[in-house]
């Protein structure tokens, strides 16, 4: 096969060695995952509920993770930010698989002119840096999680379509494409039906990569005051809040969502890893 | 029953893999001498390309040997990993079945052919180079190519490449696994024809795999017919064609679409090699042959010469039940 | 052989006619004519970079010409198809059967999924149960192999498959790209015995791609002998093979290996062409 998954090089250094990582990192997905979905059930107290009184508290009974500077419960946010935190990634993820994996079609199957423009205004979009092409976004629109979701899928657009080009360059190729052509079924047909359920796993698992990368660029915007609302929970805007308290010395809010933010994209990344890795082993 | 001087002598070779209730090699004995040209004959999964690659220690992972493969020799898999490197290097080489899947496209020809000898140091960069161009000469072609890429070469032209390759290290064996299957039939001729040429010059003993017996039976002294990890039947090529002892090679012979004889429908096989994942007592065609009876699926039969043939056996019960060629029967 | 082009037009099943195919100023295909009779077999017989493989492609519709004619039962087929209806249509003309079994089936797709697909999309609207397994069984499988992924199946079997899903379309000519080259020689006589069957009951007609003699000598009536794209030979099979009037067919024949077969002399025969 030659299409290959773009990984960013800091992190694709952590290889899935042993299988015991995989296993912890798959159970940190699932359990953030849980976390997110049963939130609003699982909070023991309203995340904007201002109690003044208890600011910078240490942990206790009532409050298990301790009480930020505004006097708001630190595990009510952390568990109710867990789904503004996966949820951004997760719009930028879906439209950008949808979308690449639609561009990355249609530009290997009619190849000629639509190829060439469909590649170089991709390519446009890869030379820009998806960071700024987000704060330019949102500097347009305002204050909103829409708006940098739609930044970073535009900017990830292109991982995925030139993917997907690639990997279908190779599959239409190949004789059973051929043998559906003559049966008379149409190209939207075959490449709905037989052409992408054969891709899937590859774009997938390069979406699941980009699951962790996009949650990075969206806590990095929200640390720097940047799309998601004010009072919305949100773990980079957790970092951003807790700063001051750090050097009060009460780092326990920004220290916990800074580690809850590296073990969920170190945890995305080892098992979008491992499924790559696995799904070029089995083509092999 | 080794003989000192072979280039090859398989003695009782016994492949196991993980995950199957048979050997995939089952007590296979086999010999080539210098500057013989042997063939072995087999369909897919019969074993062959596993045989054969043994002789170079090419297993695949978590197979379990039993028996001796020596090479010039010495016994390939009591090898360390350092002496089996100088056997591939020099003394064992290998053709395989596709030249373009064992050339980097990347490299011009004349790196191809020289790099195996300068990177194990047996020879310096002038003198590979001379030796390659001597090598091209050889095989019919003109030193020119070596500045070219493979990709501007044709099939037929890369084989011949492949093969002046593979002579870089002077082998006593060389291994053609299919080495004209991807060839268009004129150029199998002179691939054929090349073979013969160096083996006559070089004294090199050559082993030859395939799955065609008239090929087979066309260029080699002897022939081995494998079926299902097995010999079934050896002896001399001619003798083999005219007169096949066993039932397999006898309905092999007869589905072989060719020029002479009827024309129409062909006497196929029936049925489909046993399954590995089944242990087989018996005999290995036992449920493809129209000759079997009760203790063909008891008992493995042992291989046994025809009369006034000593150098023809097959492993059959019921070898003396055949009789004449089934070309001439059909 | 002057006989088949003579008296085509009328029963004609499949006819081709001046067919041109350039690549980037190579011409693959040079000129090429022939007629397939109704219910006949016509072997193309050459190596590889002769152009029988592309001029498959063209009658299958795989492919477009750069020039010529490609008819069935006097309809042409040439240019693009427009339409469902169209493409229905022409699938219904000519299928085709590839050299590898191994890659011509969807990998995810079962035997009786895949022939279901081909009978949903030209006979929609009735159930195909039967039919599915009247096709399995013309193909000699049974109905095991009708749950098995080709994954499953041996190489046989899997051309088998692929033989069984050209057929559910019903096809007027049948087109086999070097159908049984992958094939081991005792499943290649079951493969050739089932295609000579079929087309005793069907009246299908064969176009036969191979550049193997003993194959094309087994199933076909008639054969064209193509070089650098352009035909070199032609004439009924037994007649060509028996005496052969072209140096480069005589080159092919003598190429055939058997005993006391001379490799040098023929490799000589191939540098002085």
């Amino acid at each position: 096969m030659t299409a290959v998954l773009t990984r960013r090089p800091g992190l694709a250094r952590i290889r899935t060695a042993g299988s015991p990582l995989h296993h912890l990192c798959l159970a940190v997905v699932v359990l953030v995952t849980l976390a997110a979905v049963a939130a609003p059930w699982l909070v023991p107290h309203d995340p904007n509920a201002v109690d003044l009184g208890s600011a910078l508290a240490a942990p206790s009974a009532g409050h298990p993770l301790g009480v930020d500077a505004a006097g708001r419960d630190t595990l009510s946010r952390l568990l109710l930010g867990a789904r503004t935190s996966l949820l951004g990634p997760l719009g930028v993820v879906v439209f950008s698989t949808v979308a690449g994996v639609a561009i990355g079609t249609a530009a290997a199957w009619r190849g000629g002119r639509l190829d060439t423009l469909l590649s170089r205004s991709t390519e446009l979009v890869f030379a820009f840096p998806g960071m700024l092409l987000a704060i330019l976004i949102i500097s347009v629109y305002g204050e909103g999680l829409l708006a940098p979701v739609l930044a970073l899928a535009v900017a990830y657009l292109p991982y995925v379509s030139r993917l997907t080009r690639s990997l279908v360059l190779a599959e239409r190729e190949r004789p059973y494409v051929s043998a559906y052509r003559v049966q008379g079924h149409s190209a939207l047909q075959i490449c709905l039906r037989h052409v992408l359920p054969n891709i899937a796993p590859v774009v997938l698992a390069q979406s699941t990569i980009n699951f962790g990368y996009a949650l990075m660029d969206l806590a990095g915007l929200s640390f720097l005051g940047l799309g998601v609302p004010a009072l919305t929970p949100d773990w980079g805007r957790m970092v951003f809040d807790g700063q001051t308290a750090i050097q009060h010395g009460y780092p326990l809010s920004a220290v916990l969502s800074c580690a809850a933010i590296v073990l969920t994209v170190v945890a995305f990344n080892v098992v979008g890893e491992r499924w790559a890795d696995r799904v070029a082993r089995r083509d092999r | 029953m080794t003989t000192p001087g072979n280039a090859l002598d398989i003695a009782g070779l016994r492949i196991t893999l993980p995950g199957t209730a048979r050997p995939v090699v089952d007590g296979v004995d086999l010999a080539v001498a210098r500057g013989e040209t042997v063939a072995l004959v087999g369909e897919s999964g019969s074993g062959k390309s596993l045989t054969s690659r043994t002789a170079l220690g090419l297993l695949p992972p978590g197979a379990g040997t039993a028996g001796e493969v020596r090479v010039d020799g010495r016994d390939v898999l009591a090898m360390t990993p350092a002496e089996l490197r100088t056997v591939r290097a020099g003394t064992a080489a290998m053709v395989f079945q596709d030249p373009r899947a064992a050339v980097n496209p990347l490299r011009r020809i004349g790196d191809f052919l020289t790099e195996g000898a300068v990177l194990t140091g047996a020879l310096t960069r002038a003198d590979a180079a001379a030796r390659a161009g001597r090598l091209l000469r050889a095989v019919g072609l003109d030193e020119s190519v070596m500045r070219r890429y493979p990709a501007q070469v044709s099939g037929g032209m890369l084989q011949r490449i492949v093969i002046a390759a593979a002579l870089m290290g002077d082998p006593v064996l060389l291994l053609a696994d299919e080495p004209t299957t991807a060839l268009d039939v004129t150029s199998q001729a002179e691939v054929i024809a090349l073979l013969a040429g160096l083996r006559r010059d070089f004294g090199t003993g050559l082993l030859f795999v395939t799955h065609d017996l008239d090929l087979a039976a066309a260029i080699s002294d002897r022939v081995y017919v494998m079926y299902a990890g097995r010999i079934v039947e050896t002896g001399p090529a001619q003798a083999l064609f005219a007169a096949p002892r066993h039932p397999y090679t006898a309905a092999l012979l007869a589905s072989t679409p060719r020029m002479d004889g009827p024309r129409g429908r062909l006497a196929a096989i029936d049925g489909q090699p046993p399954d590995l994942r089944k242990p087989l007592p018996g005999c290995g065609f036992a449920a493809r042959c129209p000759l079997a009876t009760e203790v063909c699926d008891r008992q493995a039969p042992a291989p046994a010469a025809a009369p006034g043939g000593p150098d023809h056996t097959a492993a059959c019960h019921h070898s003396d039940r055949l009789e004449g060629s089934p070309a001439d029967a059909r | 052989m002057p006989a088949s082009t003579a008296d085509s037009t009328s029963s004609a099943l499949l006819e081709v006619r001046g067919l041109r195919r350039d690549f980037g100023g190579v011409r693959a295909v040079d000129d090429v004519s022939f007629v397939l009779p109704g219910g006949g077999s016509l072997g193309i017989v050459g190596e590889s970079g002769s152009g029988k493989t592309t001029t498959a492609r063209i009658v299958a519709g795989l492919e477009q010409a750069d020039g010529g004619e490609v008819l069935v039962r006097g309809r042409t087929r040439t240019g693009p198809a427009r339409g469902r209806a169209a493409r229905l249509a022409r699938a219904r003309e000519v299928q085709m059967v590839f050299q590898d079994p191994f890659l011509s089936l969807d990998p995810r797709t079962g035997v009786a999924a895949a022939l279901r697909e081909t009978l949903a999309l030209h006979f929609p609207g009735r159930d195909h149960t039967a039919r599915v397994r009247e096709l399995l069984d013309q193909v000699g499988l049974g109905s095991r192999a009708a749950d098995a992924r080709p994954r499953q199946l041996s190489g046989g079997q899997r051309q088998r498959v692929a033989i069984a899903r050209a057929l559910a379309v019903e096809p007027a000519v049948l087109v086999l790209d070097e159908a049984v080259a992958a094939l081991d020689v005792s499943v290649q006589a079951q493969i050739l015995n089932l295609l000579a069957d079929i087309r005793e009951q069907t009246g299908i007609g064969y176009l036969f791609i191979t550049h193997d003699l003993g194959v094309v000598r087994c199933v076909t009536d008639e054969v064209v002998v193509m070089r650098h794209g352009a035909v070199v030979e032609r004439g009924a099979t037994e007649e060509v093979l028996a005496a052969p009037r072209h140096p480069y067919t005589r080159l092919l024949l003598e190429s055939v290996p058997r005993p006391g077969w001379d490799p040098e002399a023929i490799a000589a025969a191939r540098r002085a062409l």
